[in-house]
């Protein structure tokens, strides 16, 4: 397989993570589909990286997913407090601030 | 920092024994960002190994000294007769505008510091983890009550935020950008969350600002990861130098840059991106949302002026068009929704949004005259932003803050002098002469008339008559409406009263005085970004 079809592979992931953070409703999927387009944007960093013939995009790719890392112990910490008190995960349940 | 350089000698190391070049790095470059993270660091460590009761005595202290010793660096710097140049191997530039800018931040969050520390009012949980409403919570609320203990981890996080704000505009490359920017964005996240009151709307403000802040860089990356395809390199200078050369494939290099405008404009909520920014001021402790208002503003337009002056200043006939449609975008949207908002942290979100659009008019000169009227407007907005939010965390009832406008009806009858402070950060706002608002307004109009961008001008006059018309209409309510019996009362702490008389006096000497500030803008602005 050429590098162009992974390429073409990162676009599709990203493509449908971006429609899931839209049309789910679970946090926790939402976050994970977050976590989808981070993915894909490391395979087109390692792709890249294939195609230039230098290694900046793999590097990258490690940088990458060290904020991921840190973004899920963030992000799980604030969903587990808003869960407990809410006892729901949905996203539509959180509408207090509105207008 | 050095990728790079590190790439190239492991593609060069031969299989055994060589050593890899340690990078070359300007300690003293980059001593203001390393001050703040240090002291943020050992703000971790005081609250491991310091005492409860102690601990807020060793905090504050130590944010506040960490915090004006970068200051102090930051001048010296300037000061300096030396050319600038990139340092950290090219990853972070230290040059003019990028040094105003961050002397900017470390003043207002100075300024904010006084509004967190305050301890009269609480603004922050006793303990986050509790669930609003049980037994658990109002017994930590009691036993902090009754010893006299702050929480004080909001110092830490506020020391690792103000650090990511400082190397926001700095990264000289894409990739140090966005690790600046979750550096910068995940302690605003959990401190979005950590309000005493109110904290169902607390935590609201949290997941929703987590969620959308988390869309919005995962774009910023897939941009990085389009130009990097583009130009095989993420430093800004390569992509220009590539942009210059005109080769490589278009299409990555226009994807790249509207997915990399995206997580810009998110940052600095220019509509349509502006969404959690109403959400996220309401809820958010107010010092938290002061802080937000002020110096992410201030640190997300470094950054978006960086990559767009630096990277793709050629480009520049073809990001133009659209950034004037997001600058008008922002302005009219900002200030239409705005004369609905009936709660004032709302109202004052809505008018943010408007402010960022102002801005985006200087921006879109692309001249000295523009980014000098830039930086100039960001100062002055982020002083008379503070001073209101400082003012809204002193008018409070039973539930705490009291920011619906109802509740303020008559306050200038009760006091007089709160609401007549509230009025003029208002009317600067709204960039009435002889304040600070008035002479930022004036600079980046002209700015803009000068670039040919005299319709964007017109439609900024416009959409500033439509939201002087709220901002009169809160003065109305304040002023000339009878006082409810049960109404708010004032509680003014030491810190919270001088945070808001610092924001008087900037926006008065800003509005009566401006020309050592223009003047020191212009400087700043001369030499522009470094590549």
């Amino acid at each position: 397989m050429s590098p162009g079809h992974y390429l073409a592979l990162s676009a599709i992931l990203f493509t449908i993570g971006g429609v899931g953070v839209l049309v789910r409703r679970n946090a926790i999927v939402v976050f994970m589909c977050v976590e989808l387009m981070l993915n894909a944007c490391n395979l087109a960093f390692v792709s890249f990286s294939r195609m230039h013939g230098n290694l900046d995009g793999q590097i990258i790719a490690f940088f990458v997913m060290v904020v991921a890392a840190a973004e899920v112990v963030v992000g799980l910490a604030i969903i587990m407090t808003i869960f407990r008190t809410r006892r729901s995960s949905s996203v539509d349940d959180a509408n207090l601030l509105k207008y | 920092m050095s990728m790079s350089l590190v790439a190239a000698s492991l593609a060069a190391a031969p299989s055994g024994g060589e050593k890899l070049p340690a990078p070359h790095i300007e300690y003293g470059q980059l001593a203001p960002m390393l001050i703040v993270f240090g002291a943020a660091v050992a703000g971790v460590l005081v609250e491991a190994f310091v005492g409860r009761r102690t601990r807020y005595y060793v905090q504050v202290p130590l944010a506040a000294v960490g915090l004006v010793a970068g200051f102090a660096w930051t001048i010296a710097l300037a000061a300096r007769d030396k050319p600038f140049h990139a340092a950290a191997m090219g990853a972070i530039g230290v040059d003019g505008p990028t040094l105003f800018v961050q002397g900017t931040i470390l003043v207002l969050a100075l300024v904010s510091l006084l509004l967190i520390a305050e301890r009269q009012q609480g603004h922050f949980t006793a303990q986050a983890a509790a669930l609003p409403g049980t037994e658990a919570e109002q017994e930590a609320e009691q036993l902090a009550t009754a010893a006299g203990i702050t929480q004080t981890e909001v110092f830490p996080l506020m020391m690792f935020a103000v650090g990511g704000m400082l190397m926001f505009p700095a990264s000289n490359d894409l990739l140090t950008m966005f690790v600046a920017l979750e550096i910068m964005s995940l302690p605003l996240y959990l401190l979005c969350g950590l309000a005493r009151r109110r904290r169902l709307l607390s935590q609201e403000a949290a997941v929703k600002y987590f969620l959308l802040g988390a869309f919005s860089s995962a774009f910023f990356l897939y941009g990085t990861a389009l130009l990097y395809g583009y130009a095989g390199s993420v430093r800004l200078s390569d992509i220009a130098d590539q942009l210059s050369k005109d080769a490589g494939s278009e299409t990555l290099m226009l994807a790249g840059l509207a997915l990399l405008s995206v997580g810009l404009l998110f940052k600095i909520g220019a509509v349509p991106f502006h969404m959690w920014k109403p959400d996220v001021y309401q809820g958010a402790p107010t010092p938290i949302t002061a802080l937000m208002a002020s110096c992410t503003l201030v640190a997300a337009f470094g950054a978006l002026m960086r990559v767009y002056y630096v990277g793709f200043e050629t480009l520049k006939w073809d990001w133009r068009p659209f950034m004037w449609g997001v600058a008008i975008l922002t302005m009219v949207a900002g200030a239409v929704i705005a004369i609905t908002q009936t709660d004032l942290k709302r109202l004052l979100a809505y008018s943010s949004v408007a402010h960022a659009g102002f801005l985006l008019t200087g921006m879109i000169a692309v001249t000295r005259d523009g980014l000098a009227g830039t930086l100039f407007y960001l100062v002055a907005y982020g002083f008379t932003t503070v001073g209101a939010f400082a003012v809204i965390t002193m008018v409070r009832d039973a539930g705490g803050e009291a920011a619906h406008l109802s509740r303020w009806a008559g306050l200038g009858k009760r006091s007089p002098v709160v609401a007549g402070v509230f009025a003029f950060f208002l009317l600067a706002f709204a960039g009435i002469p002889l304040t600070s608002g008035f002479t930022g307004k004036f600079a980046v109009f002209k700015a803009a008339v000068e670039g040919h961008a005299t319709p964007l001008v017109v439609v900024g006059v416009l959409s500033s008559a439509v939201a002087a018309f709220f901002y009169v209409r809160v003065i109305v309510v304040m002023f000339f409406s009878e006082p409810e019996a049960d109404g708010p009362t004032v509680v003014a702490g030491p810190a919270t009263a001088a945070a808001v008389a610092l924001g008087v006096t900037a926006t008065v000497v800003l509005g009566v005085l401006p020309q050592p500030m223009l003047d020191l803008a212009g400087h700043a602005a001369t030499q522009m970004f470094v590549r």
